[in-house]
């Protein structure tokens, strides 16, 4: 994201920082409307309505019909049921569930963290191997490893991920009965969630066993959503490096005769990381959308997979105040990505 | 050799693990979250099999992998004889669960009954609106017309409950045995109301059926214990776990792993790799559903019932099903209901592939042309509208009859087939709610459902009288008759092409005993054992 790179003059850092991020903060607002449109859009777009979900085979009278599409406001014109919506969010009512009839905001509480444990695993897991393979390949550049590493890496970026998904599954628990088919945890462990993330969970009540068994779940999942920021990782930072590594100061760097390792390490290493980290916070949207098939085949409790079954029940409350909820997120973390950018960025930061 | 040393090695394991654990765990990988467990709430068959069949108990209830209705909370009933007063005599001492969240102070009595369908229709009932849950439906109670057959409830004692209909219903006691049907317990929904956590009552259920609630982790993991006061005695398992696994692939999988003991709704594609696993059983059977195409009878030549018969003739049935049901087979349907409900005739056949015979009548009665109509969606009882379409076609033009498809999404798909008037052959079918033949008869073919859900728009005065009568007579001997005889005119006049009845599977592991699968598509887990 080289646009991000803007020179803000030479005011103050403060109130050069404050301006910027009130821009950006002003940028979510149409970006935040534009979000309602889609998501009450999107769902009605779809044939089907929740009525016709809910009734199944069975049909539904048309008489029957008609009264419940007034009970449920779906007999309203459709601008009227879009102000309805954007009233009850714009006073924070994300509305109740159609289907479970629970109040959207506590599902997704409770459902969150889940995919919030995943996501973080996965990216740790992404930029453990991503960052060192892409600046190995750099460094190596055109030889075998670069090769193979980057052909390997356009692999991972195509990798269908429910195919790839199903095939560790396959091979790893079902063949070689090393790591559990999916879910969070053993069945054996049970307790009462505190911060609903297990890795926490299970160690707040110290027990050791189930914490290992939460890890073990984690193992397939982790890789699997991984692959794809994974591979984006290694190819951005190989690419961020090679063109530090032909600058003037790293020459410079060389020709005081500082080691190799010191030069790639702290001289170029520092600067090609800046736009390593705009791709990483680009990546939290890939790992949501990634979230959707993930947690269908490894049955994570997490929102990817109450938006898909949402989605089919026709829930439209769920599924227009589930996406602007994710939005939302997505778009906190851009923002704080940003910022960290403008911090860690010296031509931001004071120009 | 290793085969000894595996044994040896499986039974150390299993010593170790009996005394680690004594309570006998069953796990369960269901299909997909109940949105409650309220069953007179929701509708669909993962939502009763975590609510209905494990918590609850009804007045009657299906045999057990049948589709008759035995004894259930009600010992006995009686009839009268004008088929309008049903009067339950309630077995005696039946407890509610005890839980953490509620200590019940009295027996199951009358007024549990009574609440419990007077909170699906009765709007003054504080449980039936939005005091309770936000836009309630109460779709089942609507979907089976118990407001147009019902009159009363009404608590004659403690243990005597009566209920009065409009007009005599046979079907009525089967859909006292589904699960919307199931009964709850008011002195539960007094003390929420009075706490003023009436939401509690779809979390946090309490029945008489064969497990208690204990724990429900969003779209993970639904815990049960055995109900220790069951009234037909506790069960063997103590846990009962549901492992909701969407993913049909992954489930299969945990069984073959032995994270789960029971799974349903295979892939096909992975029913070989079941079948080949010695751990594993996969159980199958026909669904209570049936694809079929109605014919619009009233339209010249398909008026005639040779002209049926002879389309059907024409088509190479066995070849249609192979291709559309692929490894997941399907039962060929011979009668509109399936083989596993009570009445099927098993010497009623429907019309073998004969494409020479057909040919001659075709020709004979000058049909050049017919609509054919297809949907988009895949149904249980037909995955491919389009495929099926496609194949009949072709079978059709060899015959001399040249077929135009005619397409529409699904839901104005049904609104248009319905019409009274509608041209030619209409692909469709029917999954049956309460096992009963009437929800199959009556419902696609009575005269009274032309424009509704009589997609042949067929009205034969003898058919409508045999199932009229039926639906009246109580006896249920006399009734397998008159549906017996029913099935005879119906394989005669052929108002529509039968193709399947869609195959059902479930994935069992060897140690398990006791389960069985049930022809009504639902899963319980009352007299089901595992050993260790």
């Amino acid at each position: 994201m080289r646009t991000g790179r803007r020179n803000f003059g030479a005011a103050p850092f403060n109130s050069t920082m404050l301006r910027y991020l009130l821009n950006k903060i002003a940028l979510l607002i149409p970006t935040l409307v534009g979000i309602t449109i889609c998501a009450f859009a999107f769902v009605r777009l779809l044939p089907g309505d929740p009525i016709l979900a809910m009734a199944g085979e069975h049909g539904v009278a048309p008489a029957r019909y008609e009264e419940l599409k007034h009970q449920f406001g779906y007999d309203l014109p459709i601008w009227e049921q879009y102000a309805r919506y954007v009233g009850e969010v714009a006073t924070g009512d994300f509305g109740v569930s159609i289907s479970s009839k629970r109040p959207v905001i506590e599902e997704f509480k409770t459902l969150f963290p889940a995919t919030l444990e995943l996501s973080f695993f996965a990216m740790i897991f992404a930029m453990a191997l991503g960052i060192p393979a892409g600046i190995f390949a750099a460094v190596k550049r055109g030889s075998w490893f670069d090769q193979s590493l980057m052909g390997t890496a356009l692999v991972g970026y195509s990798m269908p991920i429910f195919w790839w998904g199903l095939l560790l599954i396959i091979f790893f628990s079902g063949y070689l009965g090393w790591t559990p088919v999916n879910g969070r945890i053993d069945l054996q462990y049970f307790f009462k969630p505190i911060t609903g993330f297990m890795t926490i969970d299970t160690l707040i009540y110290g027990k050791w066993a189930a914490f290992r068994s939460v890890l073990r779940h984690l193992v397939l999942p982790t890789i699997v959503l991984g692959t794809i920021p994974l591979a984006v990782i290694a190819r951005q930072t190989r690419s961020a490096m090679l063109e530090v590594l032909s600058e003037d100061y790293v020459r410079t760097a060389r020709a005081k005769g500082l080691s190799s390792a010191r030069v790639i390490g702290v001289h170029a290493l520092r600067n090609a990381l800046i736009p390593v980290v705009t791709t990483i916070g680009l990546q939290v949207s890939t790992l949501l959308a990634g979230a959707i098939l993930t947690e269908t085949i490894f049955s994570w409790p997490g929102i990817g997979r109450w938006m898909v079954e949402s989605i089919s029940k026709r829930d439209y409350v769920v599924v227009q105040s589930g996406l602007l909820l994710i939005a939302l997120i997505v778009m906190a973390v851009n923002l704080i990505v940003d910022v960290l950018y403008a911090v860690i960025n010296p031509r931001i930061r004071a120009a | 050799m290793k085969k000894t040393m595996t044994f040896a090695a499986a039974l150390l394991a299993a010593s170790v693990l009996s005394g680690m654990a004594s309570a006998k765990t069953l796990v369960y990988c269901s299909e997909a979250s109940p949105a409650n467990f309220d069953p007179g709430t929701t509708t669909g068959g993962n939502d009763f099999d975590a609510s209905s069949r494990t918590v609850y108990s009804r007045l009657v209830e299906f045999k057990h992998g049948g589709t008759e209705v035995e004894p259930g909370l009600a010992d006995k009933w009686e009839i009268s004889d004008d088929g309008l007063v049903y009067t339950f005599h309630l077995h005696p001492g039946v407890k509610f669960q005890t839980t953490d969240y509620f200590k019940p102070t009295r027996d199951l009595n009358a007024d549990d009954v009574v609440f419990s369908f007077d909170r699906q229709f009765n709007k003054e009932n504080p449980w039936n609106g939005d005091k309770y849950l936000p836009n309630l439906t109460w779709d089942y109670y609507t979907g089976m017309d118990m407001p147009k057959y019902v009159a009363k409830w009404e608590k004659v004692d403690d243990l005597t409950v009566k209920l009065t209909l409009t007009e005599p219903n046979a079907p009525m006691l089967a859909n006292l045995g589904m699960d919307f049907a199931s009964i709850v317990s008011k002195e539960y929904a007094d003390q929420l109301q009075k706490d003023g956590k009436m939401a509690d009552f779809s979390t946090k259920p309490i029945g008489t059926g064969p497990y208690q609630f204990v724990d429900y982790q969003l779209d993970s993991v639904i815990r049960y214990a055995a109900n220790p006061d069951y009234f037909k005695g506790k069960e063997k398992i103590d846990d009962l776990v549901f492992a909701i696994t969407p993913d049909a692939t992954a489930r299969v999988q945990k069984v073959l792993a032995g994270e789960c003991d029971i799974t349903v709704y295979p892939n096909p594609a992975d029913l070989a790799t079941v079948k080949a696993n010695k751990d594993v059983t996969l159980m199958d059977q026909a669904g209570l559903n049936i694809g079929y195409m109605s014919y619009n009878t009233t339209i010249p030549p398909l008026d005639k019932p040779e002209v049926r018969h002879a389309l059907n003739q024409a088509i190479d049935r066995e070849a249609l099903i192979k291709s559309l049901f692929q490894d997941a087979g399907a039962t060929p349907a011979e009668n509109l209901i399936p083989p596993t409900m009570w009445s099927w005739d098993k010497d009623v056949k429907t019309d073998a592939y004969n494409p020479d015979a057909a040919k001659k009548v075709l020709e004979a009665a000058g049909l050049k042309e017919i609509q054919l109509w297809a949907s988009d969606r895949a149904r249980p009882y037909n995955p491919n509208f389009q495929r099926a379409a496609e194949l009949i076609q072709a079978d059709w033009a060899k015959v001399g009859v040249k077929a135009e498809i005619v397409n529409y999404e699904w839901t104005k798909y049904r609104a248009e087939g319905k019409k009274k008037d509608r041209p030619g052959a209409f692909q469709v079918g029917w999954t049956g709610d309460n096992g009963d033949p009437d929800n199959f008869f009556a419902t696609l073919f009575a005269c009274s459902a032309i424009g509704v859900s009589n997609y042949s728009s067929w009205c034969d005065k003898d058919f409508e009288d045999l199932i009229q009568k039926a639906k009246k007579t109580s006896d249920q001997a006399e009734r397998t008759k008159l549906y017996e005889q029913a099935q005879v005119i119906f394989a005669k006049e052929a108002p529509a092409f039968l193709l399947a009845h869609s195959q059902v599977y479930a994935v069992v592991r060897n140690n398990v005993s006791g389960f069985k699968m049930d022809p009504l598509g639902i899963h319980r887990f009352d007299g089901v054992d595992k050993a260790e």
